[in-house]
């Protein structure tokens, strides 16, 4: 292919001198010669043999892949001629023009090849590595096994050895777990600095958070070296045998939370309590915003007053709705 | 030497026995713990070797990572449990995901009052993607199907309900049984439904109906149309399709990161 000529004054625009510090994705489409019986394109002629997608806010795999789709299925190549497109731009005005692309496929196909081979390689040697994560499989089995058999007759130690090695090859452990919970040194590790690190968090919240929210903030926080959501949980079931200033509470529903030791879920009902009074009836919705807590919560909390008998409900499709319990303050 | 009495000798051999019984016992824990301990570092090395060369095929290409996925998960492992584990740290797939799920969490929270918690994964992708920004790395849905499965464990109800040829993202932990699932999936072909549909698609009694478009009502899941020509709808906004390109306000992402 010869390089670029200036055809003339804004018709071929020279590249930019410094180029971006990132560029974006970018699909190419190679295109057959044309036939010779071909319509007129939007161009007389190009000196180029393909078009270059550009994906500048993503999007690129969709596209791909309904791109690929479409050039198998050639949905086009079925569509009566008359349903071509009209385009009207300037001199080109008037110009009928055929709707689709001409002979993408080869090149597409070209291209794919040598990307399937690029892939197979790397299967190849993925499969190879998985045979050995498969041995290494095995062997925990088997040894899960001899601990199981021999109830008490493995320390602590090895336990916990051995529980540091599933973690690092990723194999749950069902048979430990039950004595000794999933947790290992790193959990521990990790309960110690979580202490540290969302002590003023929780303050600043009331004294109590989401384990969502935990997750978010602490990831947020890190950048890096994320902890994933097992590893959270593993480490804050640990936090009351290891005596921390916080620690893990389940409600009912199944949300999860974490609370300084110093909160008391049953006080805040109190207060809750008077807020709700003082409105005469709350939602969630407006629970949560004047008190400033999360709607997940400021809803935990109102489900626990009504469970303690302070507040009743009033369940109606528009919403549900919390009043306080005049039966039980009402005497008869 | 003066002789012991053969009674002390006895029991005192018989304890030494027993020691050395309990002994190989651990020993032929150790034995194996220290075959394993050794069979790591050699994985390890092989792990590190295949990451210089695949890291970045893992990065790039979304259906490499789903081969990997899969066969991790038929020999029995699982690469996201810990950002501990080896998978995570050599091939960098461990914080790929789990900052997936921070931004899964983040949309889900800024849109939940728009939809009740419920959110299609179209709408989901979209959401992210645009939250992501430019630079960042392209992600699939199956990428976000895995991550959300792995938010599961922090008991804020994540869900995944299939529906249509898609799915439909539940992040609220209100409780949605086979009945309510069924009714969303009737509802996905139109983004409404009414009761008369239900009775007609799925043979049941009014009652049961209505019982199940009131748990959603309730839910903030279903919005009621009583102007609607004929009789009620209930319309899902998770279903909404012209909401999709909406921006999340600055007031909605504030509640995201409360």
């Amino acid at each position: 292919m010869s390089p670029p000529s200036r055809v003339g004054q804004g018709r071929c625009r020279p590249r930019a001198m410094h180029p971006p510090a990132r560029t974006s994705a970018k699909i190419v489409v190679h295109l057959h010669p044309t036939s010779s019986n071909k319509d007129l394109g939007p161009f007389q002629s190009s000196i180029y043999s393909y078009i270059k997608l550009s994906f500048k806010e993503h999007g690129q795999i969709e596209f791909y892949r309904r791109l690929s789709e479409e050039i198998t299925q050639r949905r086009w190549e079925n569509m009566p001629v008359s349903q071509s497109l009209q385009i009207n731009k300037g001199a080109q005005a008037g110009r009928i023009r055929a709707v689709g692309i001409v002979g993408i496929e080869r090149k597409l196909e070209e291209k794919r090849k040598e990307t399937d081979k690029n892939i197979s390689e790397a299967f190849e040697d993925l499969s190879k590595l998985m045979e050995k994560a498969k041995e290494m499989v095995e062997l925990s089995k088997s040894i899960a096994n001899k601990i199981k058999e021999k109830q008490g007759d493995i320390t602590e130690d090895e336990t916990i050895r051995f529980k540091s090695y599933l973690l690092s090859m990723g194999i749950a452990n069902p048979v430990t777990r039950e004595t000794y919970g999933s947790g290992t040194h790193y959990h521990m590790q990790l309960a110690k600095q979580l202490a540290g690190i969302l002590q003023a968090p929780l303050e600043e919240r009331g004294g109590i958070m989401s384990l969502t929210e935990v997750y978010c903030l602490v990831n947020r926080a890190r950048g890096l070296e994320l902890l994933s959501p097992e590893d959270l949980v593993n480490a804050c079931k640990m936090l009351v045998s290891l005596k921390l200033p916080i620690r893990l509470c389940v409600f009912d529903s199944g949300v999860m939370v974490i609370e300084l030791q110093s909160h008391n879920e049953e006080e805040m009902v109190a207060s809750a309590l008077e807020t709700v009074s003082e409105k005469g009836s709350l939602t969630a919705e407006e629970f949560a915003k004047l008190v400033g807590m999360s709607v997940l919560l400021a809803k935990e909390r109102l489900l626990l007053a009504e469970k303690m008998g302070h507040l009743c409900r009033d369940d109606s499709v528009e919403g549900l709705r919390f009043y306080p319990n005049l039966f039980m303050t009402q005497s008869e | 030497m003066h002789r012991r009495g053969v009674g002390a000798g006895a029991i005192a051999k018989k304890k030494l026995a027993e020691a050395k019984y309990k002994e190989r016992g651990t020993v032929l824990a150790e034995d194996q713990l220290a075959q394993m301990s050794k069979q790591l570092d050699m994985f390890k090395t092989n792990l590190e070797e295949f990451a210089s060369k695949h890291k970045q095929e893992i990065r790039k290409n979304p259906q490499f990572r789903v081969q990997f996925q899969d066969m991790c998960a038929t020999i029995g492992v699982d690469p996201l449990a810990s950002g501990k584990g080896f998978w995570s740290e050599m091939l960098g797939v461990g914080d790929f995901y789990y900052e997936l799920g921070v931004q899964i969490i983040e949309v889900c929270l800024a849109l939940k009052h728009r939809n009740g918690g419920l959110i299609t994964l179209e709408e989901l992708h979209q959401q992210v993607l645009k939250g992501r920004g430019k630079f960042a790395q392209d992600v699939s849905q199956d990428d976000l199907i895995r991550a959300i499965k792995k938010l599961k464990v922090l008991g804020s109800g994540f869900g995944i309900i299939p529906v249509g040829g898609t799915y439909l993202i539940q992040s609220v932990p209100a409780e949605l049984n086979m009945d309510h699932t069924v009714v969303l999936q009737l509802a996905e072909r139109k983004g409404y439904v009414t009761v008369s549909e239900i009775r007609s698609s799925l043979k049941w009694e009014v009652e049961r109906a209505k019982q199940v478009l009131e748990h959603l009502l309730k839910e903030g899941m279903a919005w009621l149309d009583t102007q609607a020509p004929e009789e009620s709808q209930y319309w899902l906004p998770a279903l909404f399709t012209e909401l999709y390109s909406q921006e999340i306000t600055p007031e909605e992402a504030k509640e995201a990161i409360h």
